[in-house]
């Protein structure tokens, strides 16, 4: 397998991980006004304050990453995205200074919150939408972005942007299912159950209409041989889906978030089937975008060596807050 | 209102302007991690409830600055590719690499271990809590050494070779890239001015509480530190920043002559200016003061050495010379004013007036936020003083930007400027508050929440047991 290829599987690795990570704090934060104001919140807002900081940092790696692996398409989205980014990135701001301001200024804990909220859902659907103006192809000419302004606003966007937000918020109702109990976990099942729904609905949506956003991603999913490739994709999905409900319904601990983990695995490696080879499409490949050997190779020692030691302490420090919020009571 | 300006202006501002934010938190964070590890060593070593009660309540300052300092860091991760994506696809073979290191080896360990250093000491006990203090101090240090070989590598570009599609591509030897010519002491330079920040707001807090009970334990300790830092820091800092001069005259010489003020050459021994209104429409500095000779002796360790000036420099390749003049002139006032006051300190403390001497108390709070302005300075210096090249004598920075329309420039400007203002003025402000109040007895740590069933493992005793605990 050649290097350009293994770069291309680290960094959609690392998008998926900053998904899955941030994603149910972003997602606790668009969850956030449901709960009651006092015990409620800081429950859901302790749950997490240990570790998202950490879940943040695969943001980074996603982008340092692609700038170092494959710069030409790090130089040619974030231009084609701009508003999304820049978005996204002030969003991030207000809930990420949220989680120590709401307790440093009681008197304005409200607005601290809107803005824990506000900022998360702003961040989530930015990054969905930047997803979506992705898929639907960005206009390249001479290694710079060609398209216009409002590129990446359509409708399909729109569906991948509220796509993302609800996938979030079930990633954190599924957490908050797992980190909670009593009168919290009762909320954080029936929280879990709508987000599930419209997840479901709304990633269904997004894989009907890739099929029809252009001819070459159709071909891939309905001719064979890729059919045989695919085909199994939509239907472990359906699998999960179903048992993910049920756990939903029942479990106590961890295995609603598990399956929705599942969930958003078999979608990011729809997608990543739907793209490959092209890291922009509808132009530009791994290959064309990827970085020089040396680059490539230097890289790879460093993720070789640091990679299985930040899984070790991020793995630990995840088990030094283990537990039910309340049971082992870390705040 | 942005008419006038054209993307790029924008795009420079904007970079400018967010660096500028954002390296005041890491400035401070750096040299702050590493004070709380010296004051938990402390604690551990002589189990004296001092310095615990000091990491306690600095701890809570740290976590405010490490947020925003977080943040506004992952802005200035994307902001290569938002507003410098011309630049981010040539250099990023090269830059790349070495970003995608500093996420890897300090990013994780620090935002890993961050959350053990807050609320964990309970869990984890206190040997296991300081390694995770030392991994968040060893963090934000690895985390300066990788991009500050990043900008050193724009300043003094080497071991590259050029990709035919215009990229800058490695060459065979990244020891070559990481290790550029202007790398090593411009770490050293930084990371000391992190060190030098921390001491002169621990000094100011200090002082401030010296003001109000001269009798305090936590405030003499406090002051009694920084004290030392200043005495011994200052010095140092300003022999690495002679150094530091010494490396940029040899590699950028345009830089040097700008923070000189040298339009002319002088092949009989340069003049130090010391102040002056550069003219650059003229080509002189209007009513210079200055020292005969003075600038060869330092930078030549010569009094009749020859100078060039910007007379030798293509008038399209000089940086702006206003602003490096001046931005040059206030770090090195406050470098001076610093040492100054760590000889009084010394002074005093050799006079037994340390906790008594309220002018000396009144110095260090006046002093407390110079670090920052220093810093700041400093960077200007550097930054501006390589213009008009991102990557020096290579890559112009208005062939860097990306293809954006001035008015959607203008517009992230705008909300960038009034957000930052907002949310960090509020985190200056709660920051402020926080070391308004007096350190004491039992001080509590990163508190979280008023609320809830309280659960400690008691290693702390007094008031901290109805409260959230670190």
């Amino acid at each position: 397998m050649d290097l350009t290829v293994i770069w291309a599987f680290i960094i959609a690795f690392a998008v998926f991980a900053y998904v899955v990570m941030d994603g149910f704090d972003l997602g606790i934060g668009i969850l956030f006004p449901t709960f009651g104001v006092g015990r409620g919140r800081d429950r859901a807002m302790n749950s997490i304050a240990p570790v998202w900081d950490g879940n943040e940092t695969w943001l980074v790696l996603g982008g340092g990453g692609l700038m170092a692996a494959f710069p030409l398409a790090y130089a040619v989205i974030l231009p084609a995205t701009y508003p999304l980014i820049i978005a996204m990135l002030l969003g991030l701001v207000f809930r990420g200074v949220a989680f120590e301001y709401r307790w440093r200024d009681p008197n304005h804990r409200a607005f601290w919150d809107a803005a824990f909220t506000g900022g998360s859902f702003v961040a989530a659907m930015a990054q969905g939408m930047t997803l979506g103006a992705l898929l639907q192809g960005i206009e390249v000419a001479d290694r710079s972005y060609a398209g216009s302004w409002f590129d990446w606003f359509t409708p399909y966007t729109l569906l991948c942007g509220l796509g993302t937000v609800a996938g979030y918020a079930l990633l954190g109702a599924t957490w908050l299912i797992w980190k909670l109990d009593g009168e919290g976990q009762v909320h954080a099942r029936q929280l879990a159950l709508r987000a599930a729904v419209a997840t479901i609905l709304l990633m269904g949506a997004v894989s009907l209409y890739n099929i029809f956003l252009n001819a070459e991603y159709a071909d891939r999913w309905l001719t064979a041989p890729e059919i045989y490739f695919a085909a199994p994709v939509p239907i472990l999905t359906g699998l999960i889906a179903f048992s993910m409900i049920q756990a939903i319904r029942k479990d106590r601990n961890s295995k609603p978030f598990w399956l929705a983990i599942a969930l958003f695995f078999f979608g990011m490696a729809g997608l990543g089937f739907t793209m490959w080879p092209y890291v922009v499409p509808p132009g530009i490949t791994i290959w064309d975008a990827a970085a020089p050997e040396r680059s490539q190779i230097f890289m790879l020692i460093g993720v070789a060596i640091t990679m299985p030691l930040i899984i070790g302490y991020t793995a630990w420090a995840y088990w030094v807050f283990r537990g039910k919020v309340d049971d082992e009571g870390y705040h | 209102m942005f008419e006038q300006f054209d993307a790029l202006l924008l795009a420079r501002i904007q970079f400018a302007f967010t660096v500028s934010f954002h390296f005041v938190f890491p400035s401070f964070s750096i040299g702050l991690a590493s004070y709380l590890a010296v004051l938990e060593g402390l604690w551990l070593k002589t189990g004296k409830q001092v310095y615990l009660d000091l990491f306690k309540y600095w701890i809570k300052i740290f976590a405010i600055a490490f947020a925003m300092g977080v943040v506004s860091g992952i802005v200035m991760s994307y902001q290569f590719g938002t507003n410098w994506s011309v630049f981010s696809d040539r250099a990023g073979p090269v830059i790349g690499p070495l970003m995608a290191y500093e996420v890897l080896t300090a990013f994780f360990l620090e935002a890993g271990f961050l959350g053990v250093m807050l609320f964990g000491m309970n869990k984890v006990g206190k040997k296991l809590h300081f390694f995770a203090t030392l991994m968040v101090a060893i963090g934000t240090l690895v985390s300066a050494t990788w991009i500050l070989s990043v900008n050193s590598w724009m300043q003094t570009p080497v071991g590259f070779e050029m990709g035919a599609n215009g990229q800058f591509l490695p060459g065979p030897s990244w020891w070559d890239i990481v290790f550029n010519p202007s790398f090593p002491i411009r770490l050293a330079h930084t990371v000391t001015a992190s060190y030098l920040v921390v001491a002169f707001v621990v000094g100011a807090v200090a002082a401030w509480h010296l003001l109000k009970d001269r009798a305090n334990i936590h405030a003499r300790k406090m002051f009694s530190m920084a004290m030392w830092m200043a005495a011994l820091v200052a010095p140092l800092q300003i022999f690495l920043g002679d150094l530091h001069g010494l490396n940029t005259l040899e590699h950028q010489p345009q830089k040097v002559m700008a923070m000189e003020g040298h339009y002319d050459s002088h092949p009989n021994g340069a003049p130090l200016i010391l102040f002056g209104i550069p003219n650059s429409e003229e080509k002189r500095v209007d009513y210079a003061i200055e020292i005969p000779k003075a600038s060869s002796l330092i930078l030549k360790h010569d009094l009749n050495a020859p100078m060039d000036g910007l007379d030798t420099i293509p008038d399209d390749e000089e940086p702006p010379v206003g602003i490096v003049f001046w931005s040059f002139r206030i770090m090195v006032g406050i470098g001076f004013a610093m040492l100054g006051l760590g000889i009084w300190g010394l002074f005093a403390r050799w006079r037994k007036g340390l906790y008594e001497w309220t002018w000396l108390h009144r110095a260090a709070i006046v002093m407390g936020p110079s670090g920052f302005v220093a810093v700041i300075a400093g960077w200007i210096t550097t930054e501006v003083g390589r213009q008009p090249y991102v990557i020096y004598g290579l890559m112009r920075t208005s062939e860097a930007a990306s293809p954006l329309d001035a008015p959607a420039v203008a517009a992230s400007l705008l909300a960038f400027v009034l957000i930052y203002f907002a949310v960090f003025g509020a985190g200056v402000w709660y920051i402020l508050r926080l070391m308004s109040k007096t350190p004491e007895t039992g001080e509590v740590g990163a508190m979280r929440g008023d609320v809830g069933p309280i659960r400690t493992a008691g290693i702390t005793p007094g008031p901290a047991q109805n409260r959230e605990e670190i």
